[in-house]
């Protein structure tokens, strides 16, 4: 987990966070038009904090999941009912009320995995991907009777604050992403993450050694569903703003999956990495692809090779490196840190014969 | 090796920040842009490159034969979004701030939903020809959406009058067990409410049965359609759930003579994959089929003789998509016309190309001048009538080719507007929207 290159560089660990923290606030707002926000950003966030909130169950605790989407349609449908029906109530309530209702369903789901391992939980949890699916669709009261079934989100506005624009949805999409991932990232190292780790690592010996693996797992689905169900919250509150229950299919689901897969498992970072490959790339790709060859194919010939190239690509990242792109991150900029520090060295004594 | 990777990928990175700042390239004087949300990939790929293909083939016609809409060029960019809202929105994003956009035609009502709230804020037209969200027929509340031709409240009330002209009279159809099989999606759903008023309205039994997306599976609908015995199956289908509905009825025995298409159910794509299942299946259409008309012979003559055509296979020119695509780019360009009559003839801002839409009005003699006589009927559109009065006919396939066999129906406005206008104002209350009265039409905003 810890990084070589941080600790190699006498740099202290939260230095890095930290500047992040800086440039999303401080630089981005006023450095992008609204393609950046609407198009790559908001997106990009929201899916991390649904990474984030699957690797905590799949990366950390060891449980397949293919639920995800359903959680993060709990989540919209939920924020929206509960935004809608109780009047006055502010929009962090409605959307932590939504991660509540995501979480009970994530501990109902969770349940199978006291008997279920590996790929029999992962099929348990496409159960709840396709009854949530269908309980949304069936049920014309969650999405208010809308006769398409599409839901329209109310306007953000916190404490008098409006975050509209652009820009805003995105400072509130981060803001959410900020607060979750950095609970999480204290969670993993405290106690009940490290339980986690063990109940993955080997079950039995984590039952000899005291850890209550039952509710542990429960546990890990619990919170991981919240944030996930948060994330469906948002994607519908700060990103797309109508949310049909179709947009949260198992293709979502898997995308989230192969995010972390690539991204890293059981790493925060993976996430965020993850889900830049899966966001931040194709678009690059198609706006190049178009740049490039827009005028001698059509759009959908380079729809198609972007789809071969990209899956290339993704097959020779985790051919590099199979712990995914974190650690090919941290091999990379380990490497640059002691070529820089040779480099320095070599300088100094240039300087000093 | 690592390094030459890391070098190319470098190189890409650089190549694709030049993209994005040239996406942002200015126009030049005297042009109409029309950013495409087309779809060539994906399940619905039949139904996306024939409307495209007919949209750009017609808009080309225009730039190759009259020099431009009064000698304004228009252009177009293609955005690929396989009908998914995500990448819908994505390329809206991506091509709003391109100057001189004339409209917005995603062809996908999940799209058209996502962008509702973003035209209305950048007041730039949204069409959905065919579809779309029926109250938006209320210019009212909606002065950017524009459900032209049909929205889907009237494809309904025209299939049932249809249905009711079979049956020799509207009352006849009285105690009648009807089937709607709809596509699991905002657009399959959008008429459930309208065909449950109709049924209380004529006294006819309806059950409404859902096919999950993308719809290649069906044996479990038509098993419980064999139970219900219905006297006819409305198709309200869409893409490969077409085909596969038809071949399934067969393998149940229920006749293709008693299923009716809706207007996502009618084109040729639909019914050649089905083979001998789809003779004598009958679907409604807003334009019919078939290139004699003089607009398609011209688009054969000026573009795909010259190798210029947009279609890859040029036997599917003058099919019903490619056709709709055709009827799409009159509609768009007309708008252009009036608008450019009332403003100028320069590039239109997209407030103004919304005058337009709101007048665009063509009879059937218009209709005819622009070689689409037959074709289409005619479309009468105002401020606060968006849809405009499009006429349906009904078109049976023969296992070779569609034949009209119905005159220009008309659907039953009168019985839907007040619906519409309810529905319409119950939106614009949720958003405190204050209703547009006839003093706002003219009001451009800069």
């Amino acid at each position: 987990m810890s990084a070589p290159s941080l600790s190699k560089s006498n740099l202290p660990r939260w230095l890095a966070p930290l500047i992040l923290l800086g440039i999303a606030y401080g630089v981005v707002p006023f450095a992008g038009g609204s393609y950046l926000f609407e198009a790559i950003l908001t997106p990009f966030l929201i899916l991390s904090l649904a990474g984030v909130g699957l690797n905590l169950l799949t990366g950390y605790a060891g449980q397949l999941s293919l639920g995800s989407a359903a959680f993060m349609a709990v989540g919209a449908f939920g924020a929206f009912n509960f935004n809608l029906r109780i009047q006055g109530l502010p929009i962090p309530v409605s959307i932590v009320l939504a991660g509540v209702s995501a979480a009970l369903l994530g501990v109902a789901f969770g349940l199978p995995s006291l008997r279920l391992k590996g790929f029999y939980l992962a099929i348990s949890t496409l159960a709840a991907q396709f009854f949530v699916q269908w309980v949304l669709t069936k049920f014309g009261w969650f999405s208010n009777n809308s006769p398409s079934g599409v839901i329209d989100a109310p306007a953000l506005q916190v404490l008098g604050i409006h975050f509209d624009g652009p820009v805003g949805r995105y400072l509130f999409a981060l803001t959410v992403v900020v607060v979750l991932t950095a609970l999480v990232a204290r969670l993993v190292k405290t106690r009940t993450g490290h339980q986690f780790i063990a109940v993955r690592d080997h079950e039995l010996a984590a039952r000899v050694i005291g850890v209550p693996v039952f509710r542990t797992k429960l546990l890990a689905a619990a919170i991981s569903s919240f944030i996930i169900g948060v994330a469906g919250a948002l994607w519908a509150f700060a990103y797309l703003r109508t949310v049909e229950v179709a947009g949260f299919n198992l293709d979502r689901s898997f995308q989230i999956v192969f995010l972390i897969i690539i991204g890293g498992l059981a790493s925060i970072r993976g996430a965020f990495f993850g889900a830049a490959l899966i966001v931040v790339f194709p678009l690059l790709l198609s706006r190049l692809g178009a740049f490039l060859l827009g005028g001698v194919f059509n759009s959908g010939v380079l729809e198609m090779s972007q789809h071969i190239f990209l899956g290339a690509l993704i097959i020779a990242f985790l051919i590099a490196e199979p712990k995914g792109l974190v650690a090919l991150w941290d091999r990379l900029t380990a490497r640059a840190a002691a070529l820089f520090l040779s480099q320095t060295r070599k300088a100094n004594t240039d300087i000093v014969p | 090796m690592k390094s030459t990777a890391l070098r190319t990928f470098r190189k890409a990175a650089l190549a694709a920040t030049l993209t994005l700042s040239l996406g942002l390239a200015t126009a030049k004087a005297d042009e109409q842009f029309f950013p495409l949300q087309s779809y060539r990939v994906g399940p619905y790929a039949a139904g996306g490159s024939g409307f495209f293909g007919g949209f750009i083939d017609y808009l080309n016609l225009i730039n190759s034969r009259d020099g431009g809409v009064n000698g304004v060029k228009l252009t177009w960019q293609e955005g690929e979004t396989q009908y998914e809202v995500e990448r819908g929105v994505e390329v809206y994003e991506r091509l709003k701030s391109h100057p001189g956009i004339a409209a917005w035609n995603p062809l996908s009502v999940g799209i058209a939903y996502a962008l509702i709230d973003r035209v209305t804020q950048d007041k730039v037209p949204l069409l959905t020809i065919n579809h779309g969200r029926t109250d938006s027929t209320d210019g009212r509340v909606f002065p950017y959406i524009f459900p032209l031709l049909l929205n889907p409240y009237s494809e309904t009330s025209g299939i049932i009058n249809y249905i009711g002209s079979k049956e020799g009279g509207i009352e006849k159809i009285k105690g009648k067990k009807i089937v709607v099989l709809y596509h699991g999606s905002p657009y399959g759903k959008e008429t459930i409410p309208i065909y449950d008023l109709l049924a209380e309205k004529y006294g006819f039994t309806v059950q409404q049965i859902e096919v999950p997306h993308p719809g290649n599976e069906q044996q479990a609908q038509w098993l419980t359609i064999r139970r219900i015995k219905p006297d006819y199956v409305i198709l309200r289908g869409w893409g490969v759930m077409n085909p596969v509905a038809l071949k399934t009825a067969q393998r149940n025995g229920f006749p293709a003579t008693k299923i009716i298409g809706n207007v996502w159910s009618n084109s040729e794509e639909d019914v050649i994959p089905a083979g001998d299942a789809a003779k004598g299946y009958t679907a409604i259409t807003t334009q019919t089929s078939g290139s004699s008309y003089p607009v398609v012979q011209e688009i054969i003559k000026t573009l795909y003789d010259q190798g210029k055509g947009n279609l890859e296979d040029k036997k599917r020119i003058g099919s019903v998509y490619h056709n709709l695509g055709i009827v799409n780019g009159i509609l768009n360009v007309e708008a252009l016309r009036i608008a450019q009559a009332k403003f100028g003839v320069h590039t239109l801002s997209g407030d103004e190309v919304r005058w337009g839409f709101e007048h665009l009005q063509l009879s059937p003699e218009r209709v005819k001048e622009l070689g689409a006589e037959n074709l289409f009927h005619s479309i009468n559109v105002t401020w606060d009538n968006h849809e405009g009065d499009g006429r349906v006919t009904f078109q049976q396939w023969d296992g070779d080719k569609w034949k009209v066999v119905s005159d220009w129906i008309s659907p039953d406005w009168k019985l839907l507007r007040p619906i519409i206008e309810k529905s319409a104002e119950a939106y614009a209350k949720e958003k405190s929207i204050k209703l547009r009265t006839a003093e706002d039409v003219d009001v451009i905003a800069k």
